[in-house]
Formats: C-alpha cells, structure tokens, sequence
C-alpha cells in the first residue's frame, strides 16, 4: 500500500471515528424529541411555562409547571458550586503550596476515593445523618440545603483533584522567578499560581456543574421533592432529574412523553450552562493572551 | 492502531451474533414492591424446574402494563388493580398487601380515622396536638405521581392528588420509612409488609392503626383492614405452558411461605 | 508527583500566609472529615456483612443473605465491554481533532462541540436513551450488552477530552521531527504519540472507570435487575450500584448489606486506581532510564 493510500485510510478512519463520537449527542436529542412528541403535539408546551403546580396525576386538575422544576435544578446546583468550588480550590492551594508531599499524596487517595462514592452512597447518608441534622434546626429536613450540600460533597473531589491537576501544571520556573523577586507565598499563589491554573480550575468546575445538574439518585433522597420556588433554603425543591427518577417507572403514556419533555429542556438548560460557562472561559483566555 | 480501528467492528459483530432469549425464558417486569417476592421465587423455581429460566425485571407499575401490552414480557407486575383503560389484560391474584400509616416511634398517636388522613393530607391539621399529640407541626410525606401506593391511598381517602398538601414527596418505600425515621413528626403511608419487617428489625418506625383496626396479616386476609391493594401478574391473551407453571407455582399452598416471608398476605380461596 | 515550591515559602511567616495556610487547611479537613464521616458510616454499618462467602455467593433473599458473586462477575463484565466499546472511538476522535484537522476549523469545533454538549447530558438521560435505543430499537433487551454500551456513550466525552489535553500537551517539535524522519502518520500516531500521551490517556480511563462504576441511573433501565450468575453479555446482570440502591431503597432490612456491597465496590475502585496509577509510574520510569 502507498504512504499516500494508507494515510488517506487512516484520515477517513478517524474521521468516521469521530463523527460517530459527534454523533451520539444528536441520536440522545432525536430520542428524546421523538419521546417527548405525542405531549408537544398535545401543545402541553405553553403550559409548562404558564401552569402553577405539577400535578399531572390529577383527575381534576392536571397541571404541568416545569418551571419549578428548572429553578430547583439550577438553586440546587449553585448552592453545591458555592459549597464544592471554594473548598476545594483553598483545599488544593493547600494541597500545593502547604502539604509536604508525603502527606500531599495521602490527601490525593483520600479524594479519589471520595470520588468513587456512588452516589447511593451519598443519598443514603443524606437522609440518615444530614437530614435529621437540619431537622432539628428547621423541619423537614429534606430541603434544598440537604441537597446542596450533598450535592457539594460528591462533586467536591472533581472540583480538588482538577485544580491540583491545574495548580501542578504551573511551571516550577515561573514559582521560582516569583520567589526569585522577592514575592511571598501568599502574593505567588494569587498573583502567579491561580491565574496561570485558571483555565484548568475553571474547566474543573464545569465539568463539576454538568455533574451536578445532571445527578439523581443522591438528590431524589434528601431534596424533598415539592415542586414548588424554595422560600428559603430550609424548603424543599424538586429538580428535574428527581422527577424523571421519581415518575419514569410509573407514568402512563401521556404522563410519559411529559417526562421526555422534562428530560429534553433539562440536557437544553444543562448544555447551556456548560455552554455559557466555556464561553466565559473562552472569553477570558482570550483576553488574557 | 489497526486493532483499535478495527475492533467497533468486532463490537457490532459481537452484538448481531448474541442471539435472542430463549423461547423457553420467563420475563417479569414491573412494580418493585412485587419484584422481590417473584424473584425470590423464581429462584426456588429454577431448581425445582431444571432447565426454565425466569428473569424478573424491575421499574414500576405501570412499566408492567406497558411491558404486558406491547408482548415485551410474560408477565407484567403490579401492585394495584387494572384500570378501565386497561382491560385489554388480564390480571392474576398472587398476594395482598396491606398500605399502613406510618409514624415515628416515639410518636404518641396510636390511631387515625379515614377523616384524620384526610384532614391532615390536606392540610387542615397541621400540628399533633390537634390529634391530642405533643406540640409540633405534622411532616405530610406523599408518594410521587404515578405510584401504585398513592393511587390506593387517594381512592380510600377520595382525595384527588391537587387536594393533598404535603411537606415532603417520596418515592420508594424505604425511602418514605427513613424518612419517618429522620423526623420524628413525620407521618407516612407505606406498604405494611416493609413498614413491619422494618420494626421488628429495631427501626425507629411505629405502623398506626386505621378506624381502630390493627395492621396485621390476619386484618388484612379477612378484608378488615382498610387500605389494602392486590399484587398481581398480568398478561395478554394466551399464556404460554412454562409461564402457567410458574404462576401456579407462586399461588401454590407449598410456597406460602415465601410470600409470608416477605409479610405479605397470600391468597386464601 | 513530587511537589516543589522554593524553600524560601516555608521559612517566611508572615500574617496573610499563615491566614491562607488556615483557610485552605480547614478546606481540606472539612473534606477529609466529610469523607471520614461517609466512610465510617459504610465500615460500621458494612464491615460485619463481609466475608469470603459474600464476595463468592450467590444473591439469595433478594441480597439480605448470600453474596454478591453473580454481581461483581456482572459489573466486571458491563465495566470490560464498556471500554472495549468506548476506547476505540475516543482515541480515534481525539486523534482526529488534534493531529488531522486545523484547531478552531468548522469540523473540529463541531465535533468538540457535541462532544461537550454529550458531557452534560445528565446520567438518568443516558437511562432513559439507553432503554429506548440499545434495549428496545436494536432489540438488545435488558442486557450486559445495553448497559456497557450506555455506560460508553456516558464516559465518552470524559475520555475523548482527556485523551485530547494529553496529546495537546505533547512537546511541539515531536511532531516535526516525527516527519522529517519520513515516518508515516499512522507510524507517528502508533508509535510516538500515543505511547507519550498514554499516562493523560490512563487519567481518562481511570476517571471513566470511577464514573461507570458509580453509576446507578444508567443502568437500572438498561443492565437490568437480574442476579444470576450471567453466562454470556446478551444476559440481564445486575450491577453493584444497582445492587446498593435496591437494598437501600427497596429491599426492608437491606441497610447492612447495601453498606457490605459498597465498600466492596470503594475497594474495586481504589484497585483500579492503583493499578492505574502504578502502570503509569512504571512507564514513566522506563521512559526516563531509556
């Protein structure tokens, strides 16, 4: 065979590769528009902006509020960014600039392991440890804190072991030179170590924030499950992914293609998140070359 | 490289070579209050039937029905009655379950009235001591949308699931026991088979009685019990041999005690 | 890793170092303590259910005795054809879009696009896709097959962003020199460049590994709830996280082995992760003697 043929190969080879990679993102969207079908056709559409409640079980009333529902998954998200991010980035600048190594690599299993949790795991501990907890302070319990910080934990360790990744990469040179003119270690890391690691940590969160938004089984648990606006953070709230976990074994037909639609604006509000986020990113880098 | 390129290839082939079940396999799927029940027999069937292989699936009532209309299983399982919209099956007894009411274990209230539940579901009573409790708001968990559970809770009570006020909404019934467990003002309905093993266990979760009427096995088998619901297999047209063994198997007096052993109550003709 | 930092850090003391000392000291002991409090919970709960005979059992009384044998051999099976299903396009596709096409090309940002997009579709989605593709238009059913193949479309953009950075990180000059030695491009691609980017490369499957296996709702729609011993991929098995969430939540009295199951399963993932690890570090080591 010919350099030339062979290499022709290989390029198409890849290619179909990955435009089979390209292609699975499109097949979920054709899935999940072809599920959620009979319930647009029933033009259920506006109502999911317009009702007040979820109560698509009713006989009298049926309604079909998702807007609660998108408010619960982002609320709940945030709060579990608000908790993760700064945790985890103080606890890998400690973990860098702080820890001798040879502690520094026991912290790096410890997270590991926290990261391989399943989220069962987490859920289960929710409401038998946490959630007693807060209900002592506020009842229920099962509330929009319960999940945020649940949800915190769990992707606490994504948002560590990514920025120490991000924090490692920093040229040793660059720290050196810093140290070189004189700058403490305090100046080095906010003004050396951080913005060179930025682009890493930031990445760090958004695959964090994808995690979050998408997660069920540790959420279903301890959130409470009311499909209504959280009037603080001791209410409950019900994100869409608890929904589809809760309702998907037990709806009928139209009851089901109303949980595809769900399912549907909820991947459209998680890519755009992530979207919005890697632009910001992009944004940044750009400004900053 | 060529390996790599070559082995979704290998995959696909793989993938149209694994052939179909076997005629001979019996699927089950459905509601997870019955799975376990059936799964547990069908282990004691396999041996005791060389050769038939039974796989039980779970995933919600109506996750039975849908599977059993569109010939997707032998068998649907559910834990409620056919509806009129799906007369298309038909359904066979295998046990009964009682639903009971759910309260922490310290809990002074002993007893609710069908008028109680319903007063404190929609939001009417909201704190114990209306029930001659101690003083602190009453915790309502309900059951998610589409559970076999709420649907028998709604048609005791008459309530329409818009009516119901609650605090918290669960999904399985552990979940709905934990949750008792972590608030002791918690009130919850769940199926008395799991809410007793529970207790006997040394769970922090106490079954209430119902119009005076006590959970129990014997209450429930004599019809007395309140709130109870059938489980049961459904199926579409003709069952075939192997499955008709398996369904004679679960209602068999000799695997009584299987059923027993999950506290459910069996079927006495 | 060794970690360097100048000497001078350890000697100053001034206020605001120590200050950040403290900050980021009680960050990483609340996580420590979190994982601490999570793990005791496990190990307390867990560790009387453990034994040899519950590795190797059989699943009886729906998990509240017996073993989870059937179980791991299932999840060792849906884990193995994941990644035989996952790896090949990954590294295709990242190869793709970092030695044949021009970074920021309409085609690369296309791809990376959906690839991303795929990234945060949430893991109860892919349980639902899964079901309605793999199990129910390919006729796959509830099987082994189904769920490695969802759990793959899940990890995929994990690995292919992974395997991506560390061919990016690769020193530039590679590239040329490769060339002018009149090497072909599979030769380049075969022999330099995925061997220097394997250690990002394991990261990925590592990461991905973790993720599969702590996956519950991707596969109970898919893998299925079957417990017997599983005699070929077209067979329904159950998975451990599977596994863990029905005794939790369904199964009255399943508190104990649930806590049993996931520490077996904490185990098999600290496993992977050394060996991983170890892989990487041997290779690291035979690549700076050579």
């Amino acid at each position: 065979m010919s350099r030339s043929r062979s290499d022709i190969l290989l390029r198409s080879g890849l290619g179909t590769l990955a435009g089979l990679s390209g292609s699975v993102v499109l097949l979920i969207l054709f899935f999940l528009v072809a599920g959620a079908m009979p319930a647009l056709r029933d033009g259920v559409l506006p109502r999911l902006f317009l009702d007040e409640f979820w109560q698509p079980g009713s006989q009298r009333d049926p309604q079909y509020a998702l807007l609660p529902m998108l408010a619960g998954s982002i609320l709940v998200t945030v709060l579990a960014i608000l908790i993760a991010a700064p945790l985890g980035i103080a606890g890998a600048i400690f973990h860098r600039f702080y820890l001798p190594p040879r502690f520094a690599a026991w912290n790096e299993h410890a997270l590991e392991l926290l990261a391989g949790v399943p989220s069962v795991v987490f859920g289960f501990w929710g409401l038998t440890v946490l959630v007693p907890l807060i209900n002592r302070l506020h009842p229920p319990g099962q509330s929009l804190l319960a999940a945020g910080i649940v949800l915190g934990l769990m992707i606490l360790p994504t948002v560590a072991l990514t920025s120490q990744a991000a924090l490692r990469a920093v040229p040793g040179s660059q720290l050196f030179a810093a140290a070189g003119l004189g700058l403490g270690r305090v100046a080095t890391v906010f003004h050396i170590a951080l913005p060179a690691a930025r682009p890493g940590i930031v990445a760090g969160v958004i695959l964090a924030v994808a995690r979050a938004v998408g997660e069920t089984m540790a959420v279903v648990m301890v959130c409470g499950n009311i499909a209504k606006y959280p009037q603080s953070v001791f209410d409950s709230v019900r994100p869409v992914t608890a929904t589809i976990a809760l309702e998907m074994g037990y709806a009928t037909s139209s009851h089901k293609a109303l949980l595809f639609t769900a399912a549907l604006f909820l991947v459209l509000l998680s890519g755009a998140l992530v979207g919005w986020l890697a632009f910001r990113k992009g944004k940044n880098e750009a400004a900053v070359n | 490289m060529r390996i790599a390129l070559l082995s979704p290839a290998i995959a696909i082939a793989l993938v149209s070579c694994s052939g179909k079940k076997g005629e001979g396999t019996i699927v089950l799927t459905g509601s997870s209050t019955v799975a376990p029940l059936v799964a547990d027999a069908a282990v004691r069937f396999e041996k005791q039937f060389p050769g038939r292989k039974v796989e039980v699936q779970t995933g919600g009532s109506s996750r039975g029905i849908a599977d059993a209309l569109n010939g997707r299983t032998t068998f649907g399982m559910i834990s409620r009655e056919l509806k009129p919209d799906e007369a298309a099956l038909t359904a066979h007894r295998i046990a009964l379950d009682g639903v009971g009411v759910i309260v922490h274990r310290d809990n002074a209230v002993t007893n609710f009235t069908r008028e109680d539940l319903i007063n404190i579901y929609t939001g009417k009573i909201s704190n114990w001591k209306m029930l001659r409790g101690k003083d602190a708001p009453i915790t309502v968990a309900n059951k998610a949308e589409g559970r076999a559970t709420l649907e028998v809770f709604l048609e005791y009570t008459g309530l329409d699931s818009a009516d119901i006020v609650a605090s918290v909404v669960v999904g399985e019934n552990q979940q709905a026991i934990k949750t008792v467990v972590a608030d002791p003002n918690a009130i919850a309905y769940v199926s008395i088979g799991a809410a007793a093993s529970e207790a006997a266990a040394g769970t922090a979760v106490k079954l209430a009685n119902c119009d005076g009427i006590a959970p129990t096995a014997e209450n429930v088998a004599a019809g007395k019990f309140p709130i109870m619901r059938p489980l049961q297999l459904v199926t579409q047209g003709e069952i075939p041999a192997p499955a008709r063994e398996f369904l004679e198997f679960l209602t068999a007096p000799a695997n009584r005690d299987l059923i027993e052993a999950h506290l459910y109550v069996p079927i006495t003709e | 890793m060794v970690s360097l930092f100048p000497a001078s850090f350890t000697r100053t003391r001034r206020p605001g170092d120590i200050l950040l000392g403290i900050a980021g000291g009680l960050a990483s002991a609340v996580t420590l303590l979190a994982l601490g409090c999570i793990l005791w919970d496990l190990v307390r709960l867990g560790l009387p259910h453990l034994s040899w005979s519950f590795l190797t059992g059989e699943v009886t009384e729906n998990g509240r005795s017996g073993g989870i044998g059937p179980i791991l051999i299932s999840t060792l099976m849906i884990l193995g054809f994941a990644l035989a299903f996952v790896i090949p396009p990954a590294l295709g596709c990242a190869i793709w879009l970092s030695e044949m096409v021009r970074q920021g090309s309409g085609a690369a940002r296309i791809i990376t696009g959906s690839v991303d997009l795929l990234a945060s579709v949430p893991s109860i989605v892919f349980g639902l896709f899964g079901m309605s593709f793999f199990c129910q238009t390919l006729g796959l059913g509830f099987s082994i097959l189904s769920g490695s193949l969802t759990l793959a479309c899940m990890i995929l953009p994990l690995l292919v962003r992974t395997t991506l950075s560390a061919l990016q990180s690769l020193p530039a000059d590679l590239r040329p020199t490769a060339s002018a030695l009149g090497l072909s491009g599979a030769t380049m691609i075969g022999k330099i460049l995925l061997p220097a980017a394997l250690p990002g490369i394991l990261v990925g499957i590592t990461l991905g590994v973790g993720r599969a296996l702590a996956e519950t709702a991707a596969l109970i729609f898919t893998s299925g709830y079957a417990t017997r011993w599983p005699e070929s991929p077209s067979d329904s098995g159950r998975a451990l996280s599977v596994h863990i969430y029905d005794l939790a939540m369904n199964i009255p009295n399943g508190s104990g082995a649930a806590s049993a199951s996931a520490l077996v399963l904490l185990v098999l993932i600290v496993l992977i992760n050394t060996t991983a690890a170890s892989l990487a570090a041997r290779w690291h080591r035979r690549h700076s003697a050579s």
